[in-house]
């Protein structure tokens, strides 16, 4: 396992993912794209008016789904008609930049030679420009925000985690967790 | 020809008075999930920050659960505040009196 370190003559971001780790990455960016697309923006709006009912421009409550629910923060806690004007002038862009997001680490690592099924020895060399960098670090945090959503890690909690069997899927969902922010700390690091 | 009628040209003028009055804030809340590191990376290359001012905000948002990290119109925080969201960050606005 290795993070990003900053090339010293192009000012890229570089690292070296094994096949395994490329893959795993890829998975997660297609399972956060997929999240982004599955659940309607527009579902299950109480319409009551003929306006409302006429009105498909953009979602006005909050996602069901706890992990949209966090990508998509109510802009106004205490002003229920503002937030969801903003909410139906912002979430579909919001939405459509994030899986856009996702799209681009998938297409960075396949151009980077990560085929569809890869193989046992096979490693990946992965160099980001600064824009690029600032997207995956993007796509990092939407993954870990989604992972930590659904595992529901708590501040301080990490010793809960640490007690849990190997072999429980939680430890391994909280092993890959902290793999991601590893390479969003170390490629932090790297633009820094 | 005629004169326009006082009111209309008043009315813009109170309103603005009342807007410069009561400008907005966008405020960051702490979460679980965020590193350190990233934050101050996101106040520096979004708001152009110093890196000592963004790791200070930073700081609030860790210790204090939250941080007024920009204050403006209403247009303009609500571009920050979704342009923290972009970032994953958790933003919410309101007026600068109510905070």
């Amino acid at each position: 396992m290795t993070g990003f370190t900053r090339h010293r003559k192009s000012g890229a971001a570089v690292t070296t993912f094994t096949a395994f780790e490329a893959d795993l990455l890829r998975s997660l960016a297609a399972q956060l794209i997929e999240l982004l697309r599955n659940e309607s923006a527009t579902e299950d709006i109480a319409a009551d008016s003929l306006e409302d009912l006429l009105d498909f421009s953009g979602p006005t409550r909050e996602p069901d789904d706890p992990v949209l629910a966090r990508l998509f923060p109510t802009a106004y806690p205490e002003d229920e008609e503002a937030a969801a004007e903003f909410r139906r002038y912002t979430e579909s862009d919001l939405r459509n930049g994030k899986a856009a997001g996702a799209a681009t680490v998938i297409d960075t690592l396949e151009d980077a030679g990560l085929p569809a099924e890869p193989q046992d020895g096979l490693f990946i060399d992965v160099e980001l420009d600064r824009a690029t960098a600032i997207t995956w670090m993007r796509s990092f945090t939407d993954m870990r925000l989604a992972i930590a959503t659904r595992l529901g890690i708590e501040d301080g909690d990490e010793d809960f985690w640490y007690s849990l069997p190997d072999d429980d899927p939680r430890a391994q969902v909280h092993d890959i967790y902290e793999w991601v922010g590893y390479l969003q700390e170390t490629l932090v690091r790297s633009l820094g | 020809m005629s004169a326009p009628s006082p009111v209309e040209l008043d009315e813009p003028v109170t309103d603005e008075v009342t807007q410069l009055a009561t400008p907005w804030v966008t405020i960051v809340w702490n979460d679980p999930v965020n590193l350190m590191s990233y934050v101050t990376f996101v106040f520096t290359s979004y708001f152009g920050y110093s890196k000592k001012k963004a790791e200070k905000l930073m700081l609030e948002v860790h210790n204090d659960g939250r941080s007024v990290v920009s204050t403006g119109s209403r247009e303009e925080m609500e571009r920050d505040v979704q342009a923290m969201h972009e970032y994953g960050l958790w933003a919410t606005m309101q007026k600068a009196d109510a905070s």
